[in-house]
C-alpha cells in the first residue's frame, strides 16, 4: 500500500479546556472511502474541520501529503486547496447556480472555468438550472450544487459531513452514486461522516467508530460490520441496525 | 402650499437658466460630500468588516463608541473640527500648508468625513454580522484566503453595505451645522446647498430657498438611485 494521504498522531482538540477529540493514531489511505460513524457529539465534525485545516489541533500532528500541521502551524494555501468539504446543510452564495459552482475556481483564478463548471453541473444533473438563482432551489438540488462546487475543483480529498442527512431517498441515491463514481474514476480520497450505518456499509472501504472523541475501532467495512473487535462497535452497529 | 408650488416653479426656472452661482453651489456641495463620502467609505468598510468578523479585546468598547458616533450631533463634530483647525488648535498650530484651513472646502470635508464614518462603519458591521456564519467556514473550506473570505462576505452583504454608504451620504449632503461652522458659508468659496437654504430663508427669499431645497432632494435621490444601480452591476453575475 502506498503512503497514507493523512497521518494523525496524538491529535487532540479541546474547546475552552474541554477535550472533544483525541486520536492516538489514524492513517487515511490515498484513494479510499473512509466512513466515520458515531453518535451525535462524538467529534466527527471536529475531525473533518481539522482534516480541512479550518482549525489547528490543540496538540499533536496531522501529516498531509508529507507536510506537518500542528497546533501552531498553518498549511500552505496550495496544499489546503487540495481538500474541500461539503457540509450537512449547503451554504450557497446569493448568486445563481453557475456562479456558485464556479466560485472555488474563481478563488484560484483558474482559466477554462466554464467548461469545468458545465461538466460538474452535468454530473449532478443540474445543467438545465445553471442560470437559476440559488435561493430558488430545493434542498436536494442545493446539496447537489454544493457537491458540484466541490467536485469542480478536482480535490485530492473530499470531506463529506453528513451530506445526505436532510435529503429524500432519490437525492440520497444520486449523491451516493456521484461520490462512488468520483472515487472510482478520479481516485478522490473521501472521508464521509454519516450517522447512517447503512450508508457507511454501502459506500465505504473502511469504517471507523468515534465515541466521545475517542477512536474506538477502524477496520475494513466487512470486518467492521461482521466481526468487529471492540464490543462497543458491535453494540453501536446493532443498536443502529435496530432503528 | 403656495410657497411649495412657487418654489417648484422657481426651481425649474433656476435649473433651466443654468445660473452660474447656483451651479457653483451644487458642484461644491457634491464635491465636498462626495470626497468626504469616499474617505469615510474607505475607512468605514474595513473598520466595519473588522468589527463584524473578528473578536479582539476592546471590541465591545469600540462598538459602543461607534454607536455613539452614529447618533452624534453633527454640529458638535463641527465644533471639534473648528477648535482643532483654528490657529491655536492642535492641528492649526502645526501650520502645514497641506492641512486644511478653516473656512475652506478642505475643512468641510474633514468635518463631513468624521460625521459619515461611524454610519458607514456601523451599518457595514451590522450587514456583515447578518451573513450566515456557516458561510465563512464553507468559503474557507473551498480554498478562500483571508482577504477572499472578507470580500465574499462583503459581497453577500452587499445590499447592507450599499445602504451604509447611502446612510453616510444622506447624513452629510443634508448636514448644515458643521459646514456652517467650519466653512463659514462664504459666497463663491464655501457656500453649499444647505447653508444657502439657511441664508435665503433668513433673507425672506422663500422661493429661492424652496428651489434650493428641491434641488437638494433631487440630487440625493439621484445619488442614491445611482448607488443602488451600481450595487447591482458590481456584484451580480
Ligand atoms: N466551536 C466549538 N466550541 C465549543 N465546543 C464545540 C465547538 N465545536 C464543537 N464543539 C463540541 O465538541 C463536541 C463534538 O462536536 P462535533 O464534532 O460537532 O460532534 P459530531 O459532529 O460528532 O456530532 C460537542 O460536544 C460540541 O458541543
Ligand atoms: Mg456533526
Amino acid at each position: 500500500m502506498s503512503e497514507p494521504i493523512y497521518q494523525l498522531d496524538q491529535v487532540a482538540k479541546a474547546y475552552e479546556g474541554r477535550q472533544v477529540l483525541s486520536i492516538k493514531h489514524l492513517a487515511v489511505q490515498q484513494g479510499e472511502i473512509l466512513a466515520v460513524v458515531g453518535p451525535s457529539g462524538a467529534g466527527k465534525s471536529t475531525l473533518l474541520r481539522l482534516l480541512n485545516f479550518l482549525e489547528p489541533p490543540s496538540s499533536g500532528v496531522i501529516r498531509f501529503m508529507g507536510v506537518r500541521f500542528g497546533a501552531a502551524g498553518s498549511v500552505p494555501l496550495s496544499l489546503r486547496r487540495r481538500v474541500t468539504t461539503v457540509f450537512q446543510r449547503p451554504v450557497l452564495l446569493n448568486r445563481n447556480v453557475q456562479a456558485n459552482v464556479a466560485y472555488g475556481l474563481r478563488l484560484r483564478r483558474q482559466q477554462r472555468g466554464n467548461a469545468l463548471v458545465e461538466a460538474a453541473l452535468q454530473q449532478v444533473g443540474l445543467e438545465a438550472m445553471a442560470r437559476q438563482h440559488a435561493r430558488t432551489l430545493s434542498g436536494g438540488e442545493a446539496q447537489r450544487v454544493a457537491l458540484a462546487r466541490a467536485m469542480v475543483l478536482h480535490p485530492d480529498v473530499l470531506l463529506l459531513d453528513e451530506p445526505t442527512a436532510n435529503l429524500d431517498p432519490y437525492n440520497v441515491r444520486l449523491i451516493e452514486e456521484i461520490v462512488c463514481q468520483l472515487n472510482r474514476e478520479q481516485s478522490t480520497t473521501v472521508v464521509l461522516v454519516t450517522h447512517n450505518v447503512f450508508q457507511a456499509r454501502r459506500l465505504a472501504h473502511r469504517v471507523m467508530l468515534l465515541l466521545e472523541g475517542q477512536l474506538i475501532e477502524v477496520a475494513d467495512t466487512t470486518t467492521f460490520f461482521e466481526s468487529p473487535e471492540d464490543s462497543r462497535t458491535r453494540s453501536f452497529v446493532c443498536g443502529e441496525l435496530v432503528y | 402650499m403656495e410657497e411649495i408650488i412657487q418654489g417648484f416653479i422657481e426651481a425649474v426656472r433656476l435649473i433651466a437658466s443654468g445660473d452660474p452661482g447656483l451651479v457653483a453651489i451644487i458642484v461644491l456641495s457634491l464635491r465636498v460630500s462626495g470626497i468626504a463620502l469616499l474617505f469615510s467609505t474607505m475607512a468605514g468598510i474595513p473598520v466595519g468588516s473588522l468589527l463584524g468578523l473578528s473578536r479582539f479585546p476592546g471590541r465591545k468598547l469600540v462598538i459602543a463608541l461607534l454607536y455613539t458616533g452614529m447618533g452624534f450631533p453633527p454640529v458638535v463634530v463641527g465644533l471639534f473640527v473648528y477648535l482643532a483647525l483654528s490657529r491655536n488648535g492642535p492641528i492649526g498650530q502645526i501650520g502645514w500648508d497641506a492641512l486644511p484651513a478653516l473656512f475652506t472646502p478642505g475643512a468641510m470635508i474633514v468635518a463631513q468625513t468624521i460625521i459619515a464614518f461611524p454610519l458607514v462603519a456601523g451599518f457595514t458591521m451590522a450587514a456583515v454580522m447578518g451573513v450566515d456564519p456557516n458561510l465563512r467556514r464553507q468559503v474557507r473550506a473551498l480554498g478562500a484566503t483571508r482577504a477572499q473570505t472578507v470580500w465574499t462576505i462583503l459581497s453577500e452583504a452587499r445590499l447592507g453595505v450599499v445602504v451604509s454608504i447611502i446612510a453616510g451620504f444622506g447624513s452629510i449632503i443634508s448636514e448644515v451645522g458643521a459646514v456652517m461652522l467650519v466653512g463659514g458659508n462664504i459666497e463663491h468659496r464655501t457656500r453649499v446647498l444647505t447653508t444657502a437654504i439657511v441664508l435665503e430663508t433668513r433673507k425672506g427669499n422663500f422661493d429661492l430657498a424652496m428651489a434650493l431645497g428641491i434641488i437638494l432632494l433631487a440630487l440625493s435621490f439621484l445619488a442614491n438611485a445611482a448607488m443602488l444601480r451600481l450595487q447591482g452591476k458590481t456584484f451580480d453575475e
